[in-house]
């Protein structure tokens, strides 16, 4: 029988093989988040015994979580899989951006200067993201195969009509498509994989002690980009993420859950969305995904 | 655990939106951040309740500028079940915006609103599941408050479905009567709906029977990548990857390959998960082989007792899907048939169907937007189909502009007319 799971592995699957098949240079983006391992086992397995048969790629923010970074550079190390960066520290160095100043300065918007940049400089035609169309408004209208012209734009409203299983790829010259293998899995899904396959994850999924701050209602972790402010009050508590995005906008929760099993007890049982929960960067405005994937985000 | 992919198709006057919504609170499937934010803006538009519609309120280019951007996807789960919906909006461009979001689904809920009855919107809209091959349909008779709970009601638009439906080829019809507003016949059982013997919407949803919608007896492999890893402990490794399109193939099976028309036996099946003995429709799977034979993306695996169609002259049910030119025929266009692209052109348009009335009107030599019309078309190398009926895959295609690159038709293909 085909069990949910299966089918989503199944479908993911045949999206990333028919990408290696139609495009010249495709690219995975790989964060070390969550998200971005599960899709990169998934290529690892559409293509066994052989190599993955693109690289992938890590927009650095430059403002990272230490473990993740680490994590990030032994996976690929164990996967065989060529690892590009793009560094927003060096969009930043060369005029193209400006560094965002004050205490509640994130760079996490700067990424798409450097993500369409870094998309120019190799020519890659195909980008693999690892967003799901559970996580936010904007998301749940989003194609699999997601066309972005020239200025790397999505057009929400000229989008492609997609039917069955055929995706339609054809593009000229500098236009590029994103991919969205995992558009039909849900957080809970991501966990149940991780847990059946056996997958490692940075170790910050999982509950720590770590010091930490209130801001705005959520927990953000003290560190060398981000500190409190006058009136918020550090103290170390036992907390874990549930995304892992730049070190200035994405927060923590409290939580005891040290093992998998915890943890998808805990997802299965959470009143919150993960990105209600802890992502700063989607609080600016009630549309704030929607425009900052017009002018090519993640 | 199963997953089931629905369509909702229907007007926001007929209470889609607060059907979904009603799905997702009921089923617990709403988060507490998402329920703040729609009574946040229910209150800040004065309505005096929460509207659960608007959780499926699309984005703000859609509220700006009043237009609808075809398909949302939602997702829910229950312990039998998790569910994919395929929002589909109703009123502008139905056409296409129900065949996007219900081209691979297992079943469509249809909305009536108890008051009128049948209307030319759900005509259409079962025409196109019946033309779709939906396996499973649901016709939803809701605002059943506002008939007094009638049973009457209820029942004369029962039979003016069944006498109007008798005309297609729908498989499975299920009537329920719910009120999606106040929830009675949705998740819970309704004391207002004592009279009604069936089930709620979500215990249908739960245990509708699927297992037998696949094609299990065709076995189609369209071949999509060829794996060869350059690695010295795998050198003589040889795989054909694709998705099983039909039928079940085994370990041990001998298998044809079209075009070419060579023989070979399977010696092993690899999968995400590792070897198997057998694999069946929708598994992704790399088929190995006991020849060495020359097999590229675009070709076809199947049993030599069973072999699909094969022309280059195709007759189909055509979906025009480009709002920014209208079907020319003897234009080339680029079309895409499960993993083979080719060149297309269409040599006469047969008829376009009237979706209201079922009339096939001839003499027509073009198809506009939203329009669906039986054609004749010519490919530049042969395709390997069945009828669209006997299998969703191998009969389908979509026609792209190669100019725009827009996907700007949706084809179902047919056995030619004798």
């Amino acid at each position: 029988m085909k069990s949910a799971l299966r089918s989503l592995v199944d479908e993911s699957v045949t999206i990333i093989r028919e990408v290696a098949a139609e495009f010249e240079r495709p690219v995975m983006l790989f964060s070390g988040g969550k998200d971005s391992v599960v899709m990169l086992h998934l290529a690892v397995r559409a293509f066994a015994p052989a190599r993955v048969p693109f690289p992938v790629m890590h927009i650095d923010t430059g403002h990272n979580f230490a473990e993740v970074i680490e994590f990030r550079d032994r996976t690929v190390a164990a996967l065989d899989v060529r690892l590009i960066v793009g560094s927003v520290q060096a969009s930043i160095d060369a005029g193209k951006v400006q560094d965002a100043v004050g205490p509640r300065a994130s760079r996490n918007p700067l990424q798409t200067v450097t993500l369409l940049d870094s998309i120019a400089e190799h020519r890659f035609d195909a980008v693999f993201g690892g967003a799901r169309r559970d996580e936010e408004r904007a998301r749940a209208k989003e194609r699999v195969y997601s066309f972005r012209d020239s200025f790397g734009q999505w057009d929400p409203k000229t989008q492609r009509p997609e039917l069955w299983g055929i995706y339609n790829g054809r593009h000229k010259p500098g236009e590029h498509f994103r991919i969205f293998p995992l558009s039909n899995w849900t957080e809970l899904d991501i966990w149940r994989f991780v847990q059946q396959y056996d997958i490692e994850l940075p170790s910050i999924y999982f509950a720590h002690r770590r010091r930490v701050f209130r801001r705005d209602g959520m927990l953000m972790a003290e560190s060398p980009f981000l500190q409190a402010e006058p009136g918020e009050t550090v103290s170390e508590q036992t907390v874990r993420f549930r995304t892992v995005g730049d070190a200035t906008c994405t927060a923590a929760i409290e939580s005891t859950a040290t093992t998998i099993d915890h943890v998808i007890a805990e997802t299965a049982a959470a009143r919150v969305t993960e990105r209600g929960a802890t992502r700063a960067d989607d609080r600016i405005s009630e549309a704030g995904m929607e425009d900052r994937k017009k002018q090519g985000y993640f | 655990m199963e997953r089931l992919r629905f369509a909702t198709v229907g007007s926001v006057d007929d209470g889609k939106s607060t059907l979904i919504g009603r799905l997702l609170y009921d089923s617990k499937s709403i988060f507490e951040d998402q329920l703040e934010h729609i009574e946040t803006v229910s209150k800040r538009r004065g309505t005096d309740y929460v509207d659960l519609s608007l959780l499926t309120d699309g984005l703000r280019a859609e509220r700006e500028q009043g237009i609808t951007i075809d398909v949302a996807y939602r997702y829910f789960a229950t312990p039998q079940r998790s569910f994919i919906i395929a929002d589909c909006p109703g009123h502008i461009q139905y056409t296409r915006n129900m065949i996007t979001g219900a081209s691979n689904v297992d079943l469509a809920i249809v909305l009536v609103d108890a008051r009128t009855g049948i209307v030319e919107q759900t005509r259409r809209h079962s025409l196109l599941a019946s033309l779709l091959g939906v396996p499973h349909l649901v016709i939803c008779v809701n605002k059943m408050d506002l008939v007094d709970w009638s049973p009457d009601a209820f029942h004369d638009i029962r039979e003016e479905f069944e006498d109007f439906a008798s005309r297609l080829s729908l498989r499975d019809v299920t009537f329920l009567p719910i009120s999606a507003l106040l929830g009675d016949n949705v998740v819970s059982r309704s004391p207002n709906l004592t009279w009604f013997e069936g089930p709620t919407l979500l215990h249908h949803l739960e245990n509708v029977y699927t297992a037998s919608d696949d094609n299990r007896v065709d076995a189609r492999f369209p071949v999509q990548y060829v794996i060869r890893p350059q690695r010295a402990e795998h050198h003589d490794y040889r795989g054909y990857s694709g998705r099983v399109a039909g039928g079940v193939f085994r370990v041990g099976d001998d298998v044809m390959v079209l075009p070419s028309g060579l023989t070979s036996t399977i010696t092993a099946i690899d999968t995400p998960d590792g070897p198997v003995s057998e694999a069946g429709p929708g598994h992704a799977v790399t088929l190995l082989l006991a020849d060495d034979l020359s097999i590229a993306r675009g070709d076809m695996i199947c049993r030599p007792n069973n072999r699909p169609r094969q022309s280059q002259s195709l007759e189909a049910m055509l979906c025009w899907m480009d709002d920014a030119a209208a079907l020319q025929p003897d234009r080339i266009y680029s079309i895409k048939h499960t993993t083979k692209l080719a060149r297309a052109k269409v040599t006469d348009v047969l008829y376009r169907l009237n979706i209201s009335t079922l009339h096939r009107e001839t003499g027509v030599s073009n198809l506009a937007l939203n329009e669906i019309g039986r054609v004749e078309l010519h490919t530049t190398a042969p395709l390997f189909f069945d009828d669209y009926h006997a299998n969703r895959t191998t009969g389908s295609f979509i026609l792209v502009d190669e100019h725009s690159g827009q996907t700007c038709a949706a084809g179902m293909l047919l056995s030619p007319r004798t």
